[in-house]
């Protein structure tokens, strides 16, 4: 048929050609294989070498691995167990450090009696984490993440069950400030008069009132410091604290950065560039050192809490540069859209501006999570006990002393598996939110 | 020229009076722009009364959009006054919001929310500026959908339309705000031209509803159909205004016979 017309110039299809499957070089796992591994010689080389360094590394590593110990209870115990099970010049992980220390890496000093604590308070943590991370959760599980930083906080410290209502109390008489007013008068004066309402209440009103309901009905949970908390605890604490309060703030300072008002824009830039400028460590020092100098005497203003406070506040600065970035990557029509439509500022920004721009953002916010959350480690510095200050607590002990590999490996793994599951969770954000071209 | 501009109804009044009300929609007088030291727009006076069909045409760089722009506040005018509606458009922002509530844009470039679906994209508006309820805001914008021909294409977003298809969309969503109003600027010009008239046919069917419009546009014979009243202008000014036959047929200063020339010629 197709000598007929190869002579014409005219031609006309007389017949429709059927679709055909493709042939199996170019589909099917040979045809992944050869177009992924062995593409060419020097395709070819990379992947022999890639598997060649692979191999090495496995036969250095499994066996150390595997020709372990779980139950000495120091150092030189584990390498005669070694020795004696697996033969004359083995050497193997001593995994029995992670068997006793275990707790210890997790809770740091926290009173054993009161672990169900710490844990209630991380189950719960997921609870309330869940509806904001997932739809499909139930919308009343929201209840629970509002009060949560005041439940986990009083499980976390214990004390009187009236000093975190006291503190939620503040947010519900700001808010209905803002209900009152905003009514009245624009929204600003509303913003204002809620700032105010909640700082009289917390720094005047809250103490005696506290006091006055802790006499007459005392509910209170076994009090625990500071000093003892540490651990994954303590890493998780601050990591959450300081990424639950990193992103309102950052978006605010984003916000602030691209305002008209000169004042507002100043002082977001101002703080932007002087946290992004100075060391976190510098920060954690004035936190726990210089802060001391500056409030008045007998102020017991928790260590942790400033630390945290800073964390949070050097993330911010981040964050907002982050989320500037997705600003700026949002045509100038989807503002006009927004204000031809007759949205207001907030509401622009809420509905139209910020869901987009985050969208955009997330892989640049999930790196600063990611980020946060491994820069909680240096909290160490300044004699926190988090994993690695209880490494070094752990290594000092005559039992252990000598084993590294073991305790970086596992808190290592340990972090990696929530710095993971992060980003795994940024990509299942992203495809989830994404709609159609453009 | 001051005269035409002073007199802006006088030759479209008495031509095709049938629809129009003598309700004036927008009164602009004496009004100026400038981009920094740039003298955009220069003395314009315009008076639209209520269901009359504008189409503003002119070379590019005229000022054409900043015009329709500066109706609902995306731009601001230094001198002059502009009354939408009866509200002057002052910096108090809670007439800017009224006159944004009575006044619908369509962009050149759609400019739909490509995270909301098309149905969220008509509602969100009615919802959150209107206080409309939610299940009455949908029945108004599938109402508004059916009219520009793709209620099927509602639970979809604006990245999987065609180009035609969302500027409809567009037109369905600031419709969905029941506004008295409708500015267009240059509607179609993004549009390939197997699209253009689909754009087109929905915004004459607006028109035959007795939508006061304000057109920029390069489609002539879209405002032979249904304008009233054809604007030209030039560096910044209005130049000459007259109905479309006299506009197209016999136009009076020399800068609109060059544009007319320009834009007909081929
Ligand atoms: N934001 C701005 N800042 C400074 N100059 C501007 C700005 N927007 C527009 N201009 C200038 O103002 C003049 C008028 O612009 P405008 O967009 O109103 O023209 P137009 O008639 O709509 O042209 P076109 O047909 O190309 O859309 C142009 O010279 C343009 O360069
Ligand atoms: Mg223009």
């Amino acid at each position: 048929m197709s000598g007929t017309h190869a002579e014409t110039v005219r031609y006309v299809r007389d017949t429709m050609l059927p679709e055909q499957a493709p042939p199996l070089s170019a589909a099917g796992p040979i045809a992944w294989v050869r177009t992924n591994l062995f593409a060419g010689w020097f395709n070819t080389i990379m992947t022999l070498l890639s598997l060649a360094v692979i191999f090495f590394t496995l036969v250095e590593l499994v066996p150390w691995l595997v020709q372990s110990s779980w139950t000495a209870t120091s150092l030189n115990e584990c390498r005669a167990q070694i020795v004696e099970m697996y033969g004359e010049g083995t050497t193997g992980a001593c995994w029995a450090v992670i068997r006793e220390r275990y707790l210890q890496l997790i809770y740091g000093f926290y009173p054993s009696e009161l672990y169900w604590r710490p844990s209630l308070a991380f189950v719960l943590l997921i609870f309330a984490v869940a509806p904001i991370l997932f739809e499909r959760v139930p919308r009343a599980l929201l209840y629970l993440t509002v009060i949560y930083p005041f439940l986990g906080a009083w499980l976390m410290w214990g004390g009187t069950v009236w000093l975190p209502i006291g503190a939620f109390m503040g947010f519900v008489f700001a808010y209905l400030t803002i209900r009152f007013v905003g009514t009245r008068a624009g929204a600003i004066v509303a913003a204002i008069a809620a700032v105010v309402v909640a700082i009289v209440w917390w720094l005047f009103l809250m103490g005696p009132v506290v006091q006055e309901f802790e006499q007459s009905i005392p509910l209170a949970l076994e009090p625990v410091e500071s000093r003892a908390f540490g651990g994954f605890m303590l890493s998780i604490l601050i990591g959450v604290t300081a990424i639950a309060g990193s992103l309102p703030l950052g978006i605010l300072l984003a916000l602030g950065r691209q305002s008209d008002l000169f004042i507002v824009k100043s002082l977001c830039v101002g703080f932007i560039e002087f946290i992004r400028g100075v060391p976190l460590i510098t920060l954690l020092f004035v936190a726990s050192v210089l802060l001391n100098v500056f409030l008045p005497p007998g102020t017991n203003f928790d260590i942790i809490l400033r630390v945290m406070i800073m964390v949070t506040l050097f993330a911010a600065a981040y964050m907002a540069e982050v989320v500037r970035g997705g600003l700026a990557a949002l045509p100038k029509g989807q503002y006009e859209a927004a204000d031809a439509l007759g949205l207001d500022y907030w509401k622009a920004q809420r509905l139209i501006i910020m869901p987009q721009a985050l969208k955009i953002s997330i892989p640049g916010i999930v790196s600063t999570f990611i980020g946060v959350f491994k820069d909680t480690t240096l909290v160490s510095i300044i004699g926190l006990l988090d994993p690695l200050g209880l490494s070094n607590a752990i290594r000092s002990d005559t039992a252990w002393n000598g084993v590294v590999w073991e305790l970086y490996g596992f808190i290592a793994l340990m972090f990696f598996i929530f710095c993971f599951s992060m980003s795994r969770y940024s990509m299942y954000l992203e495809r989830k939110l994404q709609t159609g071209h453009r | 020229m001051s005269e035409l501009s002073t007199n802006p109804t006088g030759a479209a009044g008495t031509a095709d009076p049938t629809h129009l009300t003598d309700q004036v929609a927008i009164q602009i007088t004496n009004m100026n722009k400038w981009y920094g030291a740039f003298h955009v727009l220069r003395d314009i006076n315009l008076t639209v009364r209520e269901g009359e069909r504008i189409v503003i045409a002119g070379p590019s760089g005229s000022g054409k959009s900043t015009l329709i722009r500066c109706i609902n506040r995306l731009e601001e005018h230094q001198s002059g006054q502009i009354v939408v509606d009866g509200i002057e458009l002052t910096s108090d922002l809670k007439n800017i919001d009224k006159i944004r509530r009575e006044v619908g844009m369509v962009f050149q470039h759609f400019n739909l929310f490509p995270h909301l679906t098309i149905l969220e994209n008509c509602t969100l508006a009615p919802i959150w500026v209107r206080k409309v309820p939610r299940r009455e805001a949908e029945e108004t914008a599938m109402h508004f959908l059916e009219k520009v021909k793709i209620p099927e294409q509602a639970n979809k977003y604006p990245g999987q339309l065609s180009g035609g298809q969302q500027q409809r969309v567009a037109i369905a969503r600031s419709l969905c705000m029941k506004p008295r109003i409708m500015l267009f600027d240059e509607p179609t010009s993004a549009l390939d031209p197997e699209m253009i008239k689909e754009v087109l046919d929905t915004m004459i069917e607006l028109a035959h509803d007795g939508m006061t419009m304000l057109c920029v546009t390069h489609e002539m014979g879209f405002a032979r159909q249904v304008a009233d009243r054809v604007i030209f202008m030039d560096q910044g000014q209005i130049v000459e205004q007259n109905e479309p036959e006299e506009f197209f047929n016999n136009p009076q200063s020399e800068r609109t016979k060059l544009f007319l020339s320009q834009i007909l010629g081929h």
